[in-house]
């Protein structure tokens, strides 16, 4: 459905965007993942025909966004990151306006603006003045606006930001509900957030695409060997901190452990096994047969937040000896 | 071209939701009835005195009172006009609105002339307060009506070129003073080179005089419709409409 190929975009000083490829299927949900400043907003502009690529295609829908825009911009919602509202308009008279602007027929739209305003839940807003909406509704009002005109893909740049929880939680669950009938590509640094909606994951870092792939294997892809957390029941210093930890290492499979934590009466390790071994049984084991009292053993998988910060950082390691140069 | 009707429909409103439109009309009209106050009671002195001379000297009102009204009024326009104008691209810039026009399936060239139509139904709105006070002279004169749709015919087309400088100009920023500042200055400049090459001959001043736009009113406030003008105004907005619409391709290749 998206197709980006060899993306670049340079602004006058700086790369936004650097030679960044990858290929959206038709109904997934994509999230786009970076930091600030990464290059997430400016590859969502290319493809709303927005911007211009400095070099490199992207078509949407088999059509290009700079031979065909027009065919592009009929098949894309867009939420920019501040909601493009105007706010001397009441939110029907907006979303009115919107519709007729995407080139919806004036018979559909009443039933269609009616439509969208409670799929939004901004209907009980509906005669209100944009510019009295809190920012949660103004939110929801855009993210209406994008999906006026049932376009096959939406682009959201940063939907849930200033949300409440609740709001936040709602929004995810309207996104979910899209998935299907649209491609929706949403953009967002809170990494819970793409693993909560997203079935796939862009990560990209300075302009550098750094990985794409679904959720799990990534996080399959990145945990070399399990980890798995073991708590013991400690008192007035016994057992001992340093032979629970020989005696853990002893375990085969073990890679290596950490100590987590040692205060109020109990004592925490994060241990590492080596690639492809369980040792959850054996750790167990060996625990109680020195007598200790086990508290928690359980496997701590690597979440997006840990591989996120792997890649960037690996990122930046090998980024900055040139930043550096110049 | 629905969408460019769909576009100027949004502008008129936005200028009548704001206190912005009411303001001008109030402006306009005020300082406009101000000069129709001097003008007829400057009218009504003189032909006293022409009456107890004894002399019977021709009285026009066409062109004794409407005329020097209506350029007047050009004149007043010079100021109007950067009020109208500096939101039109500045203020969609600056609140990311601009996003929804051009991610929109429309071209530049339907919000260009969109916003172009908006802003010449916001001018034509306050030219209406003007039509009161001429309306008075034909209740109580007999002024001959077509040099009176002539010249405003002038005031229109010289709105038109000034408003499309005025929103290409607008495109240039996403600070509304600025865009309103730079366009006074452009509106002054022009009223000013009319000034100056009106006390100088030679083959410069005669072509920054036709360069001015104020000088093509001259004819018009006259009753004088003369096709050089029609066809200068109307090129000049054909030509300012096009520098916009470059300004608003370069604004996706620089930003």
């Amino acid at each position: 459905m998206i197709k980006v190929e060899g993306l670049t975009k340079r602004y006058a000083r700086t790369v936004a965007v650097d030679n960044i490829s990858f290929e959206v299927e038709k109904g997934q949900i994509v999230g786009f993942l970076g930091p600030n400043g990464a290059g997430k907003t400016t590859t969502m502009r290319v493809l709303t025909c927005f911007l211009p690529p400095s070099e490199g295609k992207a078509s949407v829908a088999g059509f290009d966004v700079l031979e065909n825009p027009m065919e592009v911009k009929k098949r894309i919602g867009y939420l920019p990151e501040t909601p493009p509202l105007y706010p001397e308009m009441e939110v029907v008279e907006y979303l009115n306006f919107v519709g007729k602007l995407k080139g919806i027929e004036s018979k559909e739209l009443r039933a269609r603006v009616d439509e969208i305003m409670r799929r939004c839940a901004v209907f009980d807003v509906r005669n209100k003045l944009i510019s009295k909406l809190s920012k949660g509704y103004r939110q929801r009002v855009g993210l209406a606006q994008a999906l006026l005109h049932y376009p096959d893909v939406l682009i959201l740049d940063e939907p849930t930001s200033g949300l409440d929880p609740k709001q936040i939680i709602e929004t995810r669950e309207l996104i979910h509900s899209l998935a299907g009938d649209h491609t929706i590509i949403l953009s967002t640094h809170i990494l819970s957030e793409v693993e909560h909606s997203c079935e796939r994951v862009i990560i990209i870092s300075q302009g550098k695409l750094v990985a794409t792939d679904s959720v799990a294997n990534l996080t399959n892809r990145l945990r070399g060997s399990e980890a798995v957390a073991v708590e013991l029941e400690a008192e007035d210093g016994r057992p001992n901190p340093s032979d629970v930890q020989r005696r853990l290492e002893q375990v085969s499979g073990v890679s290596r452990v950490v100590m987590k934590d040692s205060r109020n009466g109990r004592l925490a390790f994060e241990v590492e096994s080596l690639q492809g071994r369980q040792i959850r049984s054996d750790l167990a084991r060996a625990v109680v047969n020195a007598g200790w009292n086990l508290n928690e053993l359980r496997s701590v998988g690597l979440s997006l937040e840990d591989i996120f910060l792997q890649l960037t950082a690996s990122e930046q390691k090998e980024l900055q000896p040139v930043g550096a140069q110049s | 071209m629905r969408a460019a009707f769909l576009i100027c429909q949004k502008e008129l409103k936005s200028y009548f939701a704001s206190p912005i439109a009411y303001l001008l009309m109030a402006f306009f009209g005020l300082i406009f009835g101000f000069g129709m106050f001097t003008a007829t009671r400057d009218f009504v002195r003189f032909s006293f005195q022409m009456q107890m001379q004894g002399g019977q000297a021709p009285m026009n009102i066409n062109q004794q009172i409407i005329g020097p009204l209506l350029s007047f009024g050009s004149t007043i326009t010079l100021f109007l006009v950067p009020m109208i104008t500096m939101r039109l691209f500045a203020e969609e810039k600056k609140s990311g609105t601009i996003e929804l026009l051009l991610t929109s399936p429309v071209t530049d060239l339907q919000i260009i002339v969109g916003k172009w139509l908006g802003a010449m139904l916001l001018y034509l709105c306050i030219l209406v307060m003007s039509v009161i006070n001429v309306a008075l002279l034909f209740a109580w004169g007999k002024p001959d009506i077509r040099p009176v749709l002539v010249a405003y015919l002038g005031l229109i087309l010289q709105a038109g070129c000034l408003l499309a400088i005025g929103e290409f100009i607008s495109t240039l920023t996403r600070n509304q003073i600025i865009a309103g500042g730079v366009t006074f200055f452009v509106c002054l400049l022009l009223w000013l080179l009319n000034w100056m090459t009106s006390f100088d001959t030679g083959p410069l001043f005669s072509v920054i005089n036709y360069i001015s736009i104020v000088t093509h009113f001259d004819n018009f406030s006259k009753g004088v419709i003369e096709s050089k003008d029609i066809i200068f105004y109307c090129s000049m907005i054909f030509f300012a409409l096009f520098i916009t619409s470059r300004s608003m391709e370069s604004l996706r290749w620089r930003s």
